[in-house]
């Protein structure tokens, strides 16, 4: 795997101090030669980067994942999709650390992290996992600004410091000029790239986002789309992605399916090859 | 080529006992052939094609009157090429509802596995949308208005393969009844 401390150009100041380009990403910024077509076609992630074995979760009588696998490399994009109710969700919150098991394991960076105490769960969300949520969730009482430097000042960075790393982002989502509003002061596409922003600027290694464009309109959602898979590819960042649309979907490596508390890999393409046609001749 | 499949697929609904054509223009008019029924003329000449290939077997009369009373049955090179086509995702591209929508219905039909060949049709036409989105990266404006027009088409196909997905006990039932 490659490790080099290369950031590519056009990457907020800051940027380099702290981090390269992330474990498993190749110089071009894609998932390193450890994630890719199996030689019967199908997907292979030999070295995961955050998985997930085995796992369940109920709420009340409710059970939302049942024997839920799940494997990422690192650097990889993919799409949990899956139609609603059937636990897509949960997983990604199982996957982030926001939820417990109640049955199963959960790794990052080959480490279990289900079995870690709440206070060092939210830790590594804090340092180490970026989120992106449907509707944005800004801190409605602060600007634009401060919502996204907002996860470097938690990091203990000076005020200053955090706030010269939060601002070149601004430009580079075409956001510049929003600086000081709040949230209610910005429309829906704007609040969304805030969002994106606040989720990248302490340069995670995984960014988790569910439905990421479910409340923007598709041009918006598309801009979204690429300024989240761009600066991922760029910095070899992991992206976990839920959502129900197909066109989201096409921007990751590959899409997972969730049905019944359960995912499925992309099924195995080698049985595909079609047959010799029958009849061949037919008028039909 | 998508007949021949059809009447390989009716005929596995009774492997040992077979089927005469006019069975089989029935029900082939019956599942598929709303607004174009089977002229008979091509559900003989598809069976003879079939036989010369050796995918179906022709088995002696069965008793009654009117035209050919010809059974046919389905091989075992029939029936393995049948599964294959039925298991193989249908190609990203216009029109494709027709011909998915007859492999569900012999799927159903027979109690293969649909829901697994709606997520290989999904897997497929995904895969379409990733090329076509990397494609529109690099592409011109005029590029770009085409492309979008693909991926909204994929995506509505993708819609009504999620609805079918959901649908698809409803289905089997009415099929059975």
């Amino acid at each position: 795997m490659t490790r080099t401390s290369v950031v590519a150009p056009g990457a907020p100041a800051g940027a380099a101090q702290h981090q390269g380009v992330h474990p498993g990403a190749d110089a071009g910024g894609r998932p390193g030669a450890d994630i890719g077509a199996a030689p019967d076609g199908s997907w292979a992630v030999a070295t995961p980067f955050i998985s997930c074995h085995d796992v369940h979760r109920s709420f009340g009588s409710t059970q939302a994942l049942r024997g839920a696998d799940f494997a990422a490399g690192a650097g990889e994009i993919v799409a949990v999709m899956g139609p609603s109710g059937s636990g897509k969700s949960t997983l990604l919150h199982c996957l982030a650390g926001i939820l417990v098991p109640d049955k199963g394991e959960v790794v990052f960076s080959r480490e279990r992290i289900d079995t870690l105490s709440e206070a060092r769960r939210s830790e590594l969300r804090r340092r180490r996992f970026g989120f992106v949520f449907q509707f944005g969730q800004l801190v409605p009482e602060l600007s634009a600004e401060e919502n996204v430097a907002l996860p470097l000042l938690l990091a203990g960075r000076p005020r200053a410091q955090a706030f010269a790393e939060a601002r070149p982002w601004f430009a580079r989502l075409g956001i510049e000029g929003l600086e000081g509003r709040l949230s209610s002061e910005l429309s829906g596409g704007e609040q969304q790239r805030v969002a994106l922003a606040r989720a990248l600027v302490a340069d995670p290694q995984i960014v988790f986002a569910d439905e990421p464009t479910g409340s923007l309109d598709s041009l918006n959602g598309e801009q979204v789309m690429e300024l989240l898979v761009d600066t991922a590819r760029e910095r070899g960042t992991t992206v976990v992605i839920v959502t129900h649309e197909p066109r989201v979907a096409a921007y990751a490596d590959r899409e997972v399916m969730v049905r019944d508390g359960r995912a499925s890999c992309t099924p195995d393409r080698s049985a595909w090859a079609p047959p010799r046609q029958a009849g061949d001749g037919d008028a039909a | 080529m998508s007949v021949s499949y059809a009447l390989l697929g009716l005929l596995e609904q009774d492997p040992a006992g077979g089927s005469h054509g006019y069975e089989l223009k029935r029900q082939y008019d019956e599942y598929f052939g709303r607004d174009k029924p089977l002229p008979f003329g091509q559900v003989y000449g598809t069976l003879s094609r079939l036989a010369r290939d050796g995918r179906v077997l022709a088995k002696g009369s069965a008793p009654g009157e009117g035209p050919d009373r010809r059974l046919y049955a389905i091989t075992e090179q029939g029936e393995r090429e049948f599964a294959a086509w039925l298991a193989a995702p249908v190609a990203p591209e216009a029109h494709l509802q027709s011909l998915l929508g007859m492999k569900m219905t012999l799927a159903l039909l027979l109690n293969r596995p649909a829901d697994a060949y709606l997520d290989s049709q999904r897997c497929v036409h995904i895969e379409r949308m990733r090329e076509l989105t990397n494609r529109r990266r690099s592409a011109s404006f005029v590029d770009q208005l085409l492309i979008d027009h693909a991926l909204f088409h994929l995506e509505a196909d993708l819609r009504w393969i999620d609805l079918t997905t959901g649908r698809l006990d409803r289905i089997a039932k009415e099929l059975k009844q």
